[in-house]
């Protein structure tokens, strides 16, 4: 029994906590100098948090259990997953005990507390958020796990790790199948972290925010954990890219020398990752709310081809 | 070795047909429609030219320079031409809301697969597997006519037909003869041209695209 895959899963949770928030501040910084703005630098998520968890928290007078509880639960099944994704190695003990599916209904518990939450102060925007909210991930769940099942057809195991392990060592390159799932985790992944064509993260607009609306109410230390969950979300659907499709440079098991180089490989992907992010977010414009279930059906549409084209062209 | 890469290559522009089928199934614009038909086109006149390669056969290189003539330039610049004249660049409307009618289209490569599977199993060419996506986007295209209300578009679903035919043809026997593809090439021609001509006179006549509006034809006004 070896100790090392437990430090690198302690070491692969440190570094989600600490690289998501340098990450958003990445894709931030992108976004201004595609748009000519001056930025606020790389490091101002740190910033932003640091001065929310400094700030008294105002709980509105009917907050019940579900509100105060909300924001330890998304932020601890953020740091969950985590565990569960290979971002520097495959070797991770977490990911033997929970696969794909965990990881997708790990998100789905962190959602539903957040529609709950939103609900629960009883305001008219939470109940908005929360509708709108649900209405997405009803459509974007089924949409992810059948992208999901399509590589696990390909690699015959539904565990991130092992996935990740057969396309490192695959030989066909030209994979139909795959490609489909890779667009369609695309568009869903755009939809799950509340991206462009689906939600704006950066507007207080009524009319057009999802995720903002459920968490308005939120201040102080609650809102910073509930947005460092948000940034470690989309670092988490990064990863999860990127252990799925283009695993390359991720450690192989019990290769320990090449952890280093997984970790610049990692940082390196972060980069291509943000400029390709701040690509679509740019070129696209926010899609009316109810044009968002033909997005999310071509989603599934997609995935579900890529699994149609594993059974008639492999 | 070889034969398997070029066997790889052509199911993935098997792919990239069927998913241009779907993209024009869900496609609301027709600058974009007729776009995904070109694309369409060069990926079938790509398909074309490696089956070519793979069979060994000289005429399928042919065949795919008129494919790529035809379907990816000509075609299309009819069509663009004609959807600029008669001012229709709008949104395109469909009888059936676009997330059925994409379900409805992955009902139909289903039931494609399933009908193609035996097929599949009598043949022995490299291009075997690619019969059902043949078949699929043919079904498609029909879909595509039957969906939709404007004559252009309906038109677009025609020709999506006969590219999933060609394919067809091309995976399943590795090609036609050349007589017989020049005869359905000269034919698609022909048929573009008299359909820009109805266009002309449908739409000076009833105003609209809209074929809808022809059941005024039973009334005798």
């Amino acid at each position: 029994m070896s100790i090392y895959p437990y430090m690198i899963e302690i070491a692969q949770i440190l570094i989600l906590l600490a690289v998501a928030p340098a990450f958003a501040g990445w894709v931030k910084v992108l976004k201004c100098w595609s748009q000519g703005r001056g930025s606020a630098g790389l490091f101002q998520p740190y910033r932003d948090i640091r001065k929310l968890f400094s700030k008294d928290v105002v709980l509105a007078e009917n907050a019940s259990w579900i509100f105060r509880f909300t924001p330890y639960l998304v932020f601890g099944t953020a740091v969950l997953a985590g565990g569960i994704i290979p971002v520097l190695s495959v070797d991770l003990p977490l990911a033997a005990t929970a696969d794909v599916i965990v990881l997708v209904a790990l998100f789905a518990i962190a959602r539903f507390f957040t529609a709950l939450a939103g609900l629960d102060i009883g305001t008219a925007f939470g109940g908005m958020g929360s509708s709108r909210e649900m209405t997405i991930a009803s459509l974007a769940e089924p949409a992810m796990l059948m992208a999901i099942f399509t590589m696990s057809l390909a690699s015959k195991s539904t565990s991130l790790s092992h996935m990740a392990q057969v396309v490192i060592s695959g030989q066909s390159v030209l994979r139909p199948s795959i490609s489909f799932a890779l667009l369609a985790f695309i568009l869903i992944a755009l939809a799950e972290t509340g991206r462009i064509p689906v939600d704006n993260p950066a507007t207080h607009l009524e009319l057009t925010m999802i995720h903002e609306a459920m968490i308005l109410e939120y201040s102080g230390r609650h809102l910073a954990l509930i947005e460092w969950a948000s940034m470690m979300k989309l670092f988490l659907f990064v990863m999860l890219g990127i252990a799925a499709f283009f695993p390359w440079g991720i450690a192989a098991s019990g290769d320990l020398l090449a952890v280093p180089a997984a970790f610049f490989f990692m940082l390196l992907k972060l980069v291509f990752a943000g400029i390709g992010l701040v690509l679509i977010e740019t070129g696209l414009a926010k899609m009316r709310l109810f044009r968002l279930t033909e997005f999310l059906g071509s989603a599934f549409l997609l995935a579900t081809l890529g699994m149609l084209s594993y059974f008639i062209l492999e | 070795m070889h034969l398997n890469i070029a066997a790889q290559i052509n199911s993935f522009l098997a792919a990239l047909i069927l998913l241009t089928a779907f993209g024009m199934l869900v496609q609301r614009r027709m600058y974009g429609l007729i776009h995904l038909f070109a694309w369409q086109g060069l990926f079938l006149s790509i398909s074309t030219a490696v089956v070519g390669f793979v069979a060994g056969k000289q005429h399928l290189y042919i065949s795919s320079v008129l494919t790529l003539s035809l379907k990816v330039i000509l075609l299309p610049y009819i069509l663009h031409v004609l959807t600029q004249r008669l001012k229709i660049q709008r949104e395109v409307e469909t009888i059936v809301n676009v997330p059925l009618t994409m379900l409805i289209g992955i009902a139909l490569v289903i039931f494609s697969y399933h009908l193609m599977a035996p097929v599949r199993e009598l043949s022995t060419l490299v291009t075997r597997s690619t019969l059902a996506v043949g078949l699929a986007t043919v079904l498609i295209g029909l879909l595509m006519m039957i969906t939709r209300r404007h004559a252009v578009t309906q038109i677009i679903g025609f020709l999506a037909m006969e590219n999933g035919l060609f394919f067809a043809a091309t995976s399943a026997t590795y090609g036609m003869p050349l007589v017989v593809e020049l005869g359905v090439a000269l034919d698609i021609l022909i048929a573009a041209f008299i359909f820009g001509i109805f266009f002309f006179h449908i739409h000076t006549t009833f105003d609209s695209l809209d074929v809808d509006q022809m059941a005024r034809l039973k009334e005798g006004d």
